[in-house]
């Protein structure tokens, strides 16, 4: 049954992305609300397979690499779909979804790598990793938002105005909508982690204990919100906003990987 | 259909024979109340001028009645008229009239304004009464393969004029343009038009300059815009989101010292600068600086050619789009057609039928009343039966209907003794 799920959502994201990139390609409206509907397929058959995971680990799904994976990937489908609603706006869709189909991908072909059991556990601490899990999903979708912002403004600054520059979103909305996916990231990962120190607090005979990451984490977000600050300032509107949304999301990641697999010994996998 | 447009006509004579709303509605009626046609509708616009209509007996003569009017009606030689006219007949008509619609007749290929006023002439026709099913059932074709095209292919999306470009260069940088300013330096034809495309997308403040201030200021009452004094560059570059430049002078009129004090006095809003002077008027360097983008006339020419040579590809697109609207109408045409020559073919057999049996049961006189009576209905329903299935199939299949396209010959086949026009 996972299984069917898994071959479902891939078919889903497979097909999606065609259609977001044909979307992007030739601005067909028809193309872009198929891609959207598959979409919304593709997130319904995800959140089946993440189940699915949950119940054949008897576990949450992130407690291992995969299961934080595949959440990651839905999280960011999730916050997608509410940005391309929001702001009515589909071209950014051919280069997130990718993303969203790689994470799943990895989630559901890597070989297991089962973490160690932890002691956390109940709604605080699963609220905490699931608030921290979006978190990165907004800062991710920010990244890419400055990436295409980059790209395109790259673009018209040296004159080359291609098919796909007159369907990308204008400069100006696309500064936006990557203001408020690090907003979005911004006050879940402030939320999730105060949920965190409170799940910690909570435990039984559990004692404070120093872990990196809570530093990386202060770090990143007083980054981020640097970075909200500053793009709306004179000096750094426009593209230097950009690349420090990205400079952050890098910050991000190596947070994500570096510091959860080798220096942390209670966030292995969120 | 009778019509000329900009590749038949000289403007002179475009001028002539154009309609507006009143005489459209003047010709329509005279059309019809002089019996030269049955349904009309008249399209007129800057590039053309054209009259639909539908006759029972449509032909050359018709034709020729029509072009007569138009030269009558419009006071024009038909010495001077009749070599620019075009006609156009049945499908052909059809054809011509969806590629009006669908842009592909356009002088500026893919134009939308077109399909507005084919919509605009359908509406005035049919408030007037003067179309009826034939020209409403192609009118609403027109229409539909209209916002077809436009939303099927490229034909129409991409910008054709320097203009119109930058404008959408401009809202490739800012999103919206209507709470946006911009400065437009100069009141030349150029700067004209660049105002007129900055007023369709609502621009929130817009300011002008030129050397001639009493120029500017007749130019800002016509566009409700801004005067500003010539020649304060500070003041004039720290608000404005989007500059167009199109005066005429040998030096360069904005330089990148300027910029560079406005960039900062504006904290680095974003500035967008179409240079549409020639020569140039705006320093090439200032497109070095942080968040300024500049165009010039030659960067904007060389996007308008692209435009152009995209749309063109689209062009079959558009025009496989039209055949299958077309092959729609023909389709419908030939069902109402055939529906009308199925109910002449049944009037004509039993009136046939009343006939063969007074004729052939003359002498029989063993048949009562009631049995001439009896044999008439079985008749009837025997007549009824070898035309329901037909009728039936016409109904049903969309593929025969394409098909039979000349009713006419229908027509003649089995009501061969009918009058001939």
């Amino acid at each position: 049954m996972n299984h069917t799920f898994v071959i479902l959502t891939v078919l889903a994201y497979v097909l999606s992305m065609g259609l977001y990139m044909g979307f992007l390609y030739s601005g067909k409206e028809i193309t872009g609300r198929l891609a959207t509907v598959l979409m919304f397929l593709g997130l319904a058959c995800h959140y089946v397979a993440l189940l699915g995971r949950a119940r054949a680990t008897h576990s949450v799904p992130y407690h291992d690499l995969q299961g934080s994976m595949s959440l990651f990937g839905w999280l960011l489908a999730v916050t997608y779909l509410c940005l391309e609603i929001y702001h009515r706006q589909r071209t950014v869709g051919a280069f997130v979804v990718p993303i969203i189909l790689a994470f799943f991908l990895a989630a559901s072909f890597a070989p297991d790598h089962p973490a160690p059991p932890t002691q956390a556990h109940g709604v605080i601490f699963a609220l905490h990793v699931t608030l921290s899990i979006l978190a990165y999903a907004g800062f991710a979708l920010s990244c890419v938002l400055s990436l295409m912002f980059l790209a395109e403004q790259r673009l018209l600054r040296i004159r080359k105005v291609n098919e796909v520059v007159w369907r990308l979103p204008s400069l100006e909305l696309l500064e936006r909508m990557s203001q408020t996916s690090v907003l979005v990231g911004l006050a879940t990962i402030g939320v999730g982690t105060a949920l965190g120190f409170l799940a910690v607090d909570r435990q039984a005979g559990q004692h404070w204990y120093f872990d990196p990451k809570y530093i990386v984490t202060l770090v990143v977000l007083a980054l981020y919100a640097i970075y909200v600050r500053l793009a709306r300032t004179a000096a750094w509107r426009g593209a230097r906003a950009s690349r420090l949304c990205v400079f952050n999301f890098i910050l991000v990641v190596l947070s994500f990987t570096v510091v959860n697999l080798y220096f942390s010994a209670h966030h292995k996998y969120f | 259909m009778v019509g000329l447009n900009f590749r038949t006509a000289p403007v002179e004579v475009r001028e002539k024979v154009s309609f507006s709303g009143e005489q459209a509605r003047q010709a329509a009626e005279e059309l019809r109340s002089r019996g030269i046609l049955e349904e009309t509708l008249v399209l007129s616009t800057c590039n053309r001028s054209e009259v639909y209509g539908v006759h029972a007996n449509a032909n050359h003569e018709s034709a020729g009645a029509l072009s007569s009017f138009l030269s009558s009606f419009h006071h024009v030689l038909p010495d001077q008229l009749n070599p620019s006219l075009y006609h156009n007949y049945d499908h052909d008509a059809v054809r011509h009239l969806f590629r009006v619609s669908a842009g592909l007749e356009s002088m500026l290929l893919g134009e939308a304004e077109i399909l507005g006023q084919v919509r605009d002439a359908y509406l005035r026709a049919h408030e007037d009464h003067v179309t009826g099913p034939v020209l409403n059932r192609l009118f609403q074709g027109a229409l539909e393969i209209g916002k077809r095209v436009r939303a099927e292919t490229e034909l129409g999306t991409r910008p054709m004029g320097v203009a119109s470009a930058g404008m959408k260069l401009a809202e490739r940088i800012f999103g919206k343009l209507s709470d946006r300013s911009a400065l437009v330096l100069g009141a030349g034809t150029i700067s004209e038009q660049v105002v007129s495309q900055l007023r369709d997308r609502k621009i929130k403040n817009l300011y002008l300059m030129n050397r001639s201030r009493e120029k500017a200021e007749e130019f800002a009452r016509q566009y409700d815009g801004q005067v500003l004094e010539w020649g304060e560059w500070d003041a004039s570059l720290k608000f404005p989101d989007v500059v167009v430049s199109a005066v005429g002078v040998q030096d360069f009129l904005v330089t990148k010292p300027m910029i560079e004090r406005a960039m900062a006095s504006r904290g680095n809003r974003a500035l967008f600068l179409m240079d549409l002077g020639m020569p140039r008027n705006v320093d090439p360097a200032v497109a070095e600086l942080y968040n300024v983008y500049l165009y010039s006339m030659e960067d904007l020419t060389e996007i308008v050619k692209q435009n152009r040579d995209a749309r063109q590809s689209e062009v079959p697109k558009a025009e496989s789009l039209v055949e299958d609207h077309v092959a729609k109408f023909i389709s419908w045409q030939a069902s109402v057609e055939l529906t009308g020559v199925l109910e002449t073919l049944r009037g004509s057999l039993k009136q046939r039928r009343v006939n063969f049996l007074q004729e052939r049961l003359a002498g029989m006189n063993h048949f009562s009343a009631e049995d001439r009576e009896r044999i008439g209905v079985m008749m009837d329903e025997l007549i009824e039966q070898l035309l329901l299935h037909p009728a039936e199939r016409l109904r049903a299949e969309k593929e025969l209907r394409r098909k039979i396209q000349n009713v006419e010959a229908i027509r003649d086949l089995y009501l061969s003794d009918r009058e001939k026009p």
